[in-house]
């Protein structure tokens, strides 16, 4: 069987051959098996090398300091560690929380669990572009405010918050700023060293490296507290107790000092096939790039397909793996909620489909993509009632729905 | 997730789609759904004078199988009395296109397009 074409490099990525290769070597009885804890022997020494040397990498592409990193199962788990370990923490200064509705529900359901436990929390509306702005932030910032939660680049649409700019508002404030990096680490440069944020989650998945891995960053100066989530043997510093996974951690490691090599050559060529995949259908009609297209991660097309349902033309697209922003299946019967937010209709929503581009695409898989969508699209467009009353000139809003 | 055979076979050629006019007092139209919920659903019948459904047609906007549903009952109709295909149970859909229980509900709006084709015709006369 012919296995359908990956644009789906949002939802994970495989990993580098270079990355597998290290990884293997920390597994067997002769690689580097030890525990990264043991202070006893050899063994313990060299894995604990290693994870100190993974430790550097991953802080070299964020200009951090090693000490700064502490080792997690991944972007959830770092989300979880980062907004309940310094609500926990700081809960007698203020209980209120400043995050988005285009949040992961990582940070979505921790927040959730939080307002559970007696904290407040505003939800900030994106703008048209999916974007949160300084000025939401300043406007939404009260005296008892004790953390602010935003993705750097969010996982739907690709659009890229401001987060310098945002940082020197919570900084100014005395407010912690928490930023979900899973989706931007090794595509956008940070800067910690010049951005005023506290805490930023990393997972090694979304950039060549191993599933289920994962940091935070906890900044030193000023110093940031947390209070731990999981209790244990006290690694980590005692933020983060559990025996380090080496093999992991040292794929982690790699996946980051080779994105910090090779991210700017790698980013020129997937815009290039961003806007490839884009120059080849925008001239359908009633077709919409979702998001900024200006403040956008170089390898995200979250592009609505009107009058198509997003179900059914994944169906037709089935030798395409890529992700529909539609979920009338899933119990909710509802769009996506990162397209609502956004203020789109529930007919665009509905039709969006997202494509991921990433290191091992090529222009030929593009094009490939390209001539599958156009030909599904016309297809579906054929079928749907509402491109024909478009066509007639109806307007969809006057009608006289029979919801169900 | 994994379409039935017959739903990929009605997807991929579906029957009888397109449109008849409106106004044509022979011909009854059911348009159900909603855009907001992702699927919208237009069933046109064509009665004779005996009361018989001679020709019928669909448009859909919605899932696999939601085409498949409508697809597969104008192909039903084509033939039948009033009364019969007013007797189209979702079920029969459902059974026929080997729907999973996340799918019944596309089978459910096929049925409510027959009913209103249906009415339609009937207040027309
Ligand atoms: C923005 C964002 N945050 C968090 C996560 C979760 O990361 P992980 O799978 O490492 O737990 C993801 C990926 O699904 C993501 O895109
Ligand atoms: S029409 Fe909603 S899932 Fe089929």
């Amino acid at each position: 069987m012919k296995l359908p074409l990956y644009l789906d490099y949002s939802a994970t990525t495989p990993v580098d051959p270079r990355v597998a290769k290290l990884m293997c070597d920390c597994l067997t009885q002769e690689g580097n098996f030890g525990n990264p804890a043991s202070r006893s022997h050899l063994y313990g020494w060299q894995a604990e090398e290693a994870v100190e040397n993974a430790r550097r990498q991953v802080a070299d592409l964020i200009n951090a300091d090693p000490r700064e990193i502490v080792w997690t199962s991944g972007a959830t788990e770092s989300d979880n560690l980062a907004i309940k370990g310094v609500a926990h923490f700081y809960h007698k200064k203020g209980k209120h929380i400043i995050t988005s509705k285009v949040e992961h529900k990582a940070v979505l359901d921790t927040c959730r669990q939080l307002e559970r436990e007696g904290f407040e929390v505003t939800y900030l509306d994106p703008d048209s572009d999916g974007l949160i702005t300084p000025a939401m932030v300043q406007d939404a910032m009260r005296e008892d405010t004790v953390l602010v939660s935003l993705m750097h680049v969010n996982n739907e649409i690709g659009v890229v918050t401001d987060i310098a700019a945002i940082g020197e508002i919570t900084r100014a404030a005395k407010v912690l700023f928490h930023v979900d990096a899973a989706q931007s680490a090794g595509k956008i440069a940070i800067d910690l060293e010049a951005m005023k944020v506290d805490l930023m989650s990393f997972s090694a998945h979304k950039i060549y490296g191993p599933k289920g891995v994962g940091a935070l960053y906890v900044r030193r100066k000023p110093r940031v507290r947390l209070e731990a989530q999981m209790h244990g043997g006290g690694h980590e510093r005692g933020m983060r107790s559990g025996t380090l996974a080496t093999h992991q951690i040292v794929g982690m490691g790699a996946a980051f000092a080779i994105a910090q090599e090779e991210m700017q050559a790698e980013n020129a060529r997937i815009v290039s096939l961003r806007e490839r995949l884009w120059d080849g259908v925008k001239d359908m009609e009633e077709v919409y790039m979702n998001g900024s297209h200006d403040q956008r991660v170089s390898g995200n097309a979250n592009i609505s397909f009107n009058f198509v349902e997003g179900e059914s033309l994944l169906m037709s697209l089935r030798e395409l793996a890529v992700s529909s922003g539609s979920a009338c299946t899933s119990a909710s019967l509802e769009p996506s909620y990162v397209l609502r937010a956004l203020g789109m209709s529930d007919e665009l929503a509905h039709s969006s489909i997202r494509f991921s581009i990433g290191r091992f695409t090529t222009a030929e898989d593009i094009d490939q993509a390209i001539e599958q969508v156009r030909k599904a699209v016309t297809k579906l467009r054929e079928l749907s009632p509402l491109w024909d009353m478009y066509k007639d000139g109806v307007d969809l809003d006057s009608v006289q729905w029979t919801a169900h | 997730m994994a379409y039935s055979e017959q739903v990929i076979d009605h997807y991929e050629n579906p029957r009888n789609v397109g449109k008849m006019d409106e106004k044509d007092a022979q011909v009854g139209t059911g348009m159900v759904g909603a855009p907001a919920c992702g699927d919208v659903m237009r069933l046109q019948i064509k009665v004779d004078d005996q009361g018989v459904i001679e020709d019928a047609k669909f448009k859909t906007y919605g899932c696999g199988s939601a085409i498949a549903s409508s697809s597969l009952v104008t192909e039903w109709m084509k033939g039948m009395t009033l009364d019969q295909a007013g007797e189209i149970k979702n079920a029969a859909i459902s059974e026929e296109l080997a729907l999973p229980p996340v799918k019944i509900h596309c089978s459910v709006l096929a049925e409510d397009a027959i009913k209103a084709a249906i009415d339609d015709y009937k207040s027309k006369q």
